[in-house]
C-alpha cells in the first residue's frame, strides 16, 4: 500500500549547536485509514518530530537533515505560503499546550470557523452551522462558540484545539497529546469521533500519547522514542505483548494497574548500559 | 483517624457565560454546587470527574485565587478569607499549587533557576546559596538537569516544563499542595518517579496533597480518599479503595468502566 506521509532521516538540532540533536534519524510512514502511536521518553523529541513534519519549528531550531513526503511531494522543499495551504486543510494538527496555541483576545466559534473560511470558502449561517456542529461533535455546547479561552476548562479547551483540527476532514491528523485533559467518558467519545474520521475519510492519523490503555485501544502501529531516536516500531499486539528493545520493555513495566496492586516504580535504567552510545 | 488541614465548607461559585446566536444573552454556569470537602494531614484526596464539572475552579478557589460566592476554606482550622498579614504572608508558603497548563503558568522570560528559585526568594528562605542548592536538589528529584536552571521555559518539551511546576510548588516545602494534572504530560516512568517524589515528601513532612487527575489508575495508587465530580457536584466519595471496587453511583461506574485499554490488558494478565 502507498504511504500517505513517508519520513526520512529527520534530523533536528539547535541553531547555536548542530551538533546538540534533539531528534535523530527518525523515519517512518503511515497509511491511510491507520493510526500509529508514538510513545517514549519525556524529552525525547515527538514533539519535535511532529512540529517538524509540519514546517512549525521554533526559530531556534532547525532540521538539519531528511524528508517528509506527504502525497509525494516533499514539504522540506515547502515555503511558508505553500506549507500554509496544506496544514489545516490536509494535514490537521492538535497542539500539545492548547492555551499557548489558541488566541486569547478570539472567541473559540471564530477560531474553529477560521480554517473553514480560509480553505472551504465558508461563510455565514453555513459556516455558523458548521462551527455549532463540530463543538456538539465534542461535547461542548453550541453556545459555547462565543467564550474566549481562558473561560473554558481545560478539557474544553482541548476539544477546541481538536474541533479545530477536524474542522477541513484532514488526510492526515498529527495530535500531540490530544486527550490528556479529558475524563476518560469524553476520551473515549473523542477518539471514537476521530476513528469514524478514520472509517469515513480515511485519514490517517499519528497520535503521541503517554497512555499504554489508549495505545492498546486505537493503535494499529507503534513507533517507540528515546532520546530522539526511534528504538522500535512494530504493530501494536507486537510492540505491546513482546516488545524488542530494552527500553520499551522497562517502560511497559512501569504501566500501573487499575487495581493499584503493582508496585509504582520509576524505570530502572541497568539497561542502558552499552545499549546506547551518546 | 487523622487531623484535618483543609477543609471547606458548601463552596459555591457561579460563572457568567455569553450565549446565544449574537453573543448578547447571558447563561449561568453553577461550577461548584455546594462543594464540601476535608483534607488530611499526611494523606492524598483525588478529585476526578467530567471535563468542566469544576475540578481547576475548585482548586482556585481553595486557595483564593478566585473570588466565592459562598462558603469557607479553613487552613488548619483558621478560616483562610479572615487571614491577614504575618498569617496570611506564611499560609501563602504553606498552600502551593501545580497549575493545568504548565506553560502558561511560567514566566517566558524567566530562567528556570529563577523561577523555581523566585518563591524561597520572596519568602526570605535561607542564603543565596542555601536557595540555589534547594532548587538544584529540587530539579534533580523530578528529573531534570542541574544545567537546565539556565534555560528559559521554550527550551522544555511538555512534560519537562510541567515538572518545572512540580518542583517550583514543591521547593517551598509546603504543608498542603494542590495540583491540577500534574503528571498528565509525563511518561509513565517519570511519572513514576514524580509519584514516588510526592509519597517521599508525605513520609518525610507530612505533605497533604489534593490530586486532581483524570487518569484513575494513577489515582488508585496515589490517593487515601476520592471526591468524583459532575456538574459541580460532588457525587460519590469515600476511601479509593472501597469506591473502586464498589461505586454506588451510575457516574462513578461508568468513568471506571471507561479507562482505556482494559480489554488488552485483561488478556495480558490472562497469559501472565
Ligand atoms: N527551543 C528549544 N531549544 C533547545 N532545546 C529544546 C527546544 N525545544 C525542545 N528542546 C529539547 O528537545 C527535546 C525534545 O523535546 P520534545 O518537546 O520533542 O519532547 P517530547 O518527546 O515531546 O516530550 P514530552 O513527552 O515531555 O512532551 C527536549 O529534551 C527539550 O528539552
Ligand atoms: N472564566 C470563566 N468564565 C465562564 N465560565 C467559566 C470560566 N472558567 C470556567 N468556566 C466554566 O466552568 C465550568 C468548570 O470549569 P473548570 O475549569 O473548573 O472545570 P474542570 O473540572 O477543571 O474541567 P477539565 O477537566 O476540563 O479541566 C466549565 O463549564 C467552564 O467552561
Ligand atoms: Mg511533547
Ligand atoms: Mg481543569
Amino acid at each position: 500500500m502507498t504511504s500517505i506521509l513517508s519520513v526520512k532521516n529527520l534530523t533536528v538540532a539547535t541553531k547555536v549547536n548542530a551538533s546538540r540533536l534533539l531528534v535523530k534519524n527518525v523515519s517512518f510512514s503511515l497509511q491511510p485509514g491507520k493510526t500509529t502511536c508514538i510513545v517514549g521518553e519525556s524529552g525525547s523529541g515527538k514533539s519535535l518530530t511532529a512540529l517538524s513534519i509540519m514546517g512549525l519549528l521554533s526559530k531556534q531550531l532547525v532540521q538539519t537533515q531528511g524528508s517528509v513526503v506527504f502525497q509525494e511531494q516533499n514539504l522540506t522543499l515547502f515555503n511558508n505560503s505553500q506549507l500554509r495551504e496544506i496544514r489545516g486543510k490536509k494535514i490537521g494538527m492538535i497542539f500539545q499546550e492548547p492555551m499557548t496555541s489558541l488566541n486569547p483576545v478570539l472567541t473559540v466559534g471564530y477560531q474553529i470557523g477560521e480554517s473553514l473560511t480560509v480553505h472551504l470558502g465558508l461563510k455565514g449561517a453555513a459556516l455558523k452551522a458548521r462551527i455549532a456542529n463540530l463543538l456538539q461533535q465534542v461535547g461542548i455546547p453550541e453556545s459555547r462558540a462565543d467564550s474566549y479561552p481562558d473561560e473554558l476548562s481545560g478539557g474544553q479547551r482541548q476539544r477546541v484545539m481538536i474541533a479545530m483540527s477536524i474542522a477541513c476532514e484532514p488526510l492526515l491528523l498529527i495530535a500531540d497529546e490530544p486527550t490528556t485533559a479529558l475524563d476518560v467518558t469524553v476520551q473515549a467519545q473523542i477518539l471514537k469521533l476521530l476513528d469514524e474520521l478514520k472509517t469515513r475519510m480515511n485519514m490517517a492519523m499519528l497520535f503521541i500519547t503517554h497512555d499504554f490503555g489508549v495505545v492498546a485501544d486505537i493503535a494499529n502501529d507503534v513507533v517507540v522514542m528515546f532520546r530522539g531516536e526511534i528504538v522500535e516500531t512494530g504493530a501494536v499486539e507486537q510492540v505491546l505483548s513482546n516488545p524488542q528493545h530494552p527500553y520499551t520493555k522497562a517502560l511497559l513495566d512501569c504501566v500501573p494497574d487499575a487495581a493499584g496492586k503493582k508496585e509504582l516504580k520509576p524505570m530502572d535504567y541497568a539497561w542502558l548500559k552499552g545499549e546506547v552510545t551518546t | 483517624m487523622s487531623q484535618i488541614i483543609l477543609e471547606a465548607k458548601n463552596l459555591n461559585k457561579t460563572y457568567t457565560q455569553r450565549s446565544g446566536r449574537f453573543g448578547f444573552g447571558t447563561t449561568l454556569v453553577q461550577a461548584l454546587d455546594n462543594v464540601s470537602i476535608q483534607l488530611r494531614t499526611g494523606s492524598t484526596l483525588a478529585v476526578v470527574g467530567e471535563s468542566g464539572s469544576g475540578k481547576s475552579t475548585l482548586a482556585r478557589c481553595l486557595l483564593q485565587l478566585q473570588p466565592l460566592e459562598s462558603g469557607e476554606v479553613f487552613f488548619q482550622g483558621k478560616d483562610l478569607a479572615q487571614m491577614s498579614g504575618e498569617d496570611l504572608r506564611v499560609t501563602r508558603r504553606d498552600l502551593q499549587m501545580v497549575f493545568q497548563d504548565p506553560f502558561a503558568s511560567l514566566n517566558p522570560r524567566m530562567r528556570i533557576g529563577e523561577i523555581v528559585g523566585e518563591g524561597l526568594l520572596i519568602h526570605g528562605l535561607g542564603s543565596r546559596d542555601e536557595q540555589k542548592s534547594q532548587v538544584l536538589s529540587m530539579l534533580n528529584r523530578v528529573g531534570l538537569k542541574s544545567e537546565d536552571v539556565k534555560k528559559y521555559p521554550h527550551e522544555f518539551s511538555g512534560g519537562q516544563r510541567q515538572r518545572i511546576g512540580i518542583a517550583r510548588a514543591l521547593v517551598l516545602s509546603p504543608k498542603v499542595l494542590i495540583c491540577d494534572e500534574p503528571v498528565s504530560a509525563l511518561d509513565v516512568s517519570v511519572q513514576a518517579q514524580i509519584l514516588l517524589l510526592l509519597k517521599e515528601l508525605q513520609a518525610e513532612m507530612a505533605l497533604s496533597t489534593l490530586f486532581i487527575s483524570h487518569d484513575l489508575r494513577v489515582v488508585r495508587h496515589i490517593a487515601d480518599d476520592i471526591v468524583v465530580m459532575n456538574r459541580g457536584k460532588i457525587v460519590e466519595q469515600g476511601e479509593v479503595a472501597e469506591i473502586y471496587e464498589n461505586p454506588t453511583q451510575t457516574y462513578t461506574q461508568q468513568l471506571l468502566s471507561a479507562i482505556p485499554g482494559q480489554k488488552h490488558l485483561r488478556k495480558q494478565a490472562l497469559n501472565a
